[in-house]
């Protein structure tokens, strides 16, 4: 993309911000109260189980829906009040990729730009960037409706960056493509976001970890986590416990010794043979990542043991997520 | 005006590479002249004018009209393309009139289709030039009348059928509302109820134009007609986002 170097972290320019964000459908609240800001640079994995109101949330930053209450604002313009200002910033993917199915992959290119108020060799250039960028050379004259999914998917992409837009607004960026095309795709948003803000959804978790440098659980339309992706991790309840298997003299008895640490709160699963024991030593709350593996590691030493297995969860997304989300899921 | 005619290419376009535009023409083509000359019996009156011709038109367009129209929204909606549409910085009623104007030149591409006609009446005798234009014209404003109704209906639903149909069943009313036989039934009871369905009629505005009588009180119901179905439009997009 670009050669510049990517921006210092410590320039804070507030790109997308939305206050107190609502939306109802008739009795049914599909956005709650939602407050977000996302900074240049920054590249936001919005998660949320099916019907959380990622969508709705999405369609409101870019001005598609009303919202019932709240305020959003992109870099700086109020969507409400300028709406045509603040469109004009954001480059969006609507989550079913929607195309004019009449119209060749280039043509649509060419019409997007040209509604995005780019002409002549801009035009020209803006549509070849794209089309090089979303890798669509092969089908750049075919009709868009003989198109199979991903490049579909990926020819509304190419419309959403067209126009170099500051904010990236991008509804499940990933669904369709194959693992390759996944690839490239979190490659190019991680790659954009230094120098854009961006707010992508998904569902695939590692996703988040491999480019966002920030997440965003939202469950019923509120938000229920918001940290970096190893923050989250770090909050699943299986995160920080150690599991090990340690042999020697006595080791049978450990458990007792292993409750008894600083650090360790409850043992789960022991196993005891002869000269042998294993289990999972859960930290307890507050507990440093790491404190309880020396602990651990400290004890076996001074009695002579040997530490054959010694492994720390680091935490996993998806059960974070899981314990986030589903006390709410009939 | 420059995104209204970025929509307007984009519409036309879409009109034209497909084959309903010009299988539409064609109908519209064969359907008034043929008309004109079998039931109209163009030749045997022996009279060099088109009042005939035209009266045709308003029954034509009742189907014409919302099938030139039906896609303008529904396709849009069934696509899910109006969230791309409306999510570019462009203003809903600059889309609405651009798609409108798309329309409007098929309905001009079917009207100017009929030029045989004129130059048949050229050759049988003198026709009156001046009613020849005000025939075009009434037909044209109550063609894009009918095109205008459809866009309204369109923007409410994403099935082209269901458009289809309460559209054509509008416009029917709407040219039924001014018919002789109607007004006729309805004068002696209630002639004020006959003066409004001729005010309203897209038959009666086109009986008077296509004798000549272009009257303000015609322009300025089809305009604000036209005018109102497209406000009513963005009306609609508007309220089926909220
Ligand atoms: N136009 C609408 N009318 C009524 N309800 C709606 C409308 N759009 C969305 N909803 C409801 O709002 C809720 C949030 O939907 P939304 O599409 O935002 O979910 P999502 O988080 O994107 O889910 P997914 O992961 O399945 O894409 C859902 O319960 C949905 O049924
Ligand atoms: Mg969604």
């Amino acid at each position: 993309m670009t050669n510049r170097q990517s921006r210092p972290s410590f320039q804070l320019a507030r790109m997308i911000e939305i206050h107190h964000l609502s939306k109802h459908f008739g009795p049914k609240v599909a956005v709650d109260n939602l407050s977000l800001t996302v900074q240049k640079g920054q590249v936001l994995g919005f998660l949320g189980p099916n019907g959380a109101g990622k969508s709705t949330t999405m369609r409101m930053i870019t001005g598609y829906l009303p919202p019932s209450a709240g305020s959003i604002t992109i870099g700086g313009v109020d969507m409400l009040d300028n709406p045509n200002t603040a469109k004009a910033k954001i480059g969006y993917l609507p989550e079913s990729a929607p195309l004019y199915a009449d119209m060749t992959v280039a043509g649509f290119l060419s019409f997007a730009a040209e509604l995005r108020g780019l002409s002549g060799a801009a035009k020209k250039a803006a549509v070849e960037k794209a089309i090089t960028t979303c890798f669509l050379e092969k089908v750049r004259s075919q009709s868009i409706d003989t198109l199979s999914k991903g490049y579909r998917h990926r020819t509304c992409l190419a419309q959403a960056i067209i126009h170099d837009p500051e904010v990236l607004i991008l509804d499940e960026p990933t669904d369709g493509l194959d693992p390759n095309q996944k690839d490239v795709v979190r490659n190019l948003i991680k790659e954009m976001g230094k120098t854009k803000a961006i707010i992508f959804s998904t569902h695939i978790l590692e996703e988040v970890e491999a480019c966002c440098t920030r997440a965003v659980i939202i469950d019923q339309g509120k938000v229920v986590a918001d940290g970096t992706p190893d923050e989250l991790k770090r909050r699943a309840l299986r995160a920080g416990s150690v599991h090990v298997k340690i042999t020697g003299p006595g080791a049978a008895s450990l458990a007792g010794d292993l409750a008894r640490l600083g650090h360790a709160g409850r043992i789960e699963d022991p196993v005891t043979a002869d000269d042998s024991f294993q289990g999972t030593v859960y930290p307890k709350a507050k507990t440093a990542t790491g404190a309880l593996t020396t602990e651990i590691y400290d004890l076996c030493r001074n009695r002579n043991l040997t530490l054959s297995e010694l492994h720390e969860e680091p935490g996993r997304l998806d059960d974070m997520f899981r314990e986030l989300t589903s006390q709410n899921q009939v | 005006m420059r995104h209204i005619s970025i929509i307007f290419k984009r519409e036309l376009a879409a009109y034209f590479n497909n084959p309903l535009a010009y299988v539409l023409i064609i109908i519209f083509s064969v359907l008034s002249m043929g008309l004109t000359f079998v039931i109209g019996k163009f030749l045997d009156l022996n009279d060099a004018s088109l009042t005939n011709f035209f009266l045709f038109h308003p029954w034509i367009y009742m189907i014409f009209g919302p099938a030139i129209g039906m896609r303008l929204w529904s396709e849009e909606h069934r696509m899910g393309t109006t969230e791309l549409l409306l999510t570019m910085p462009i203003s809903p009623w600059e889309a609405i009139v651009g798609k409108f104007l798309a329309a409007c030149v098929v309905l001009a591409a079917a009207l100017l289709s009929t030029i045989p006609i004129v130059v048949t009446v050229y050759i049988l005798g003198s026709p009156d030039g001046q009613m020849i234009f005000s025939g075009y014209l009434g037909s044209f404003l109550i063609g894009a009348a009918t095109i205008a109704i459809t866009c309204a209906i369109s923007a409410l639903t994403r099935s082209q059928i269901s458009c289809l149909l309460i559209s054509v069943f509008i416009c029917f009313l709407l040219v039924l509302a001014g018919f002789p036989s109607v007004a006729d039934f309805l004068r002696p009871t209630a002639p004020w109820l006959a003066d409004l369905g001729n005010a309203i009629s897209l038959w009666w505005h086109q009986s008077e134009m296509a004798r000549g009588l272009v009257r303000l009180q015609s322009l300025a119901y089809l305009t604000t007609l036209i005018a109102f179905c497209l406000y009513l439009t963005s009306v609609i997009i508007r309220s089926k986002r909220a």
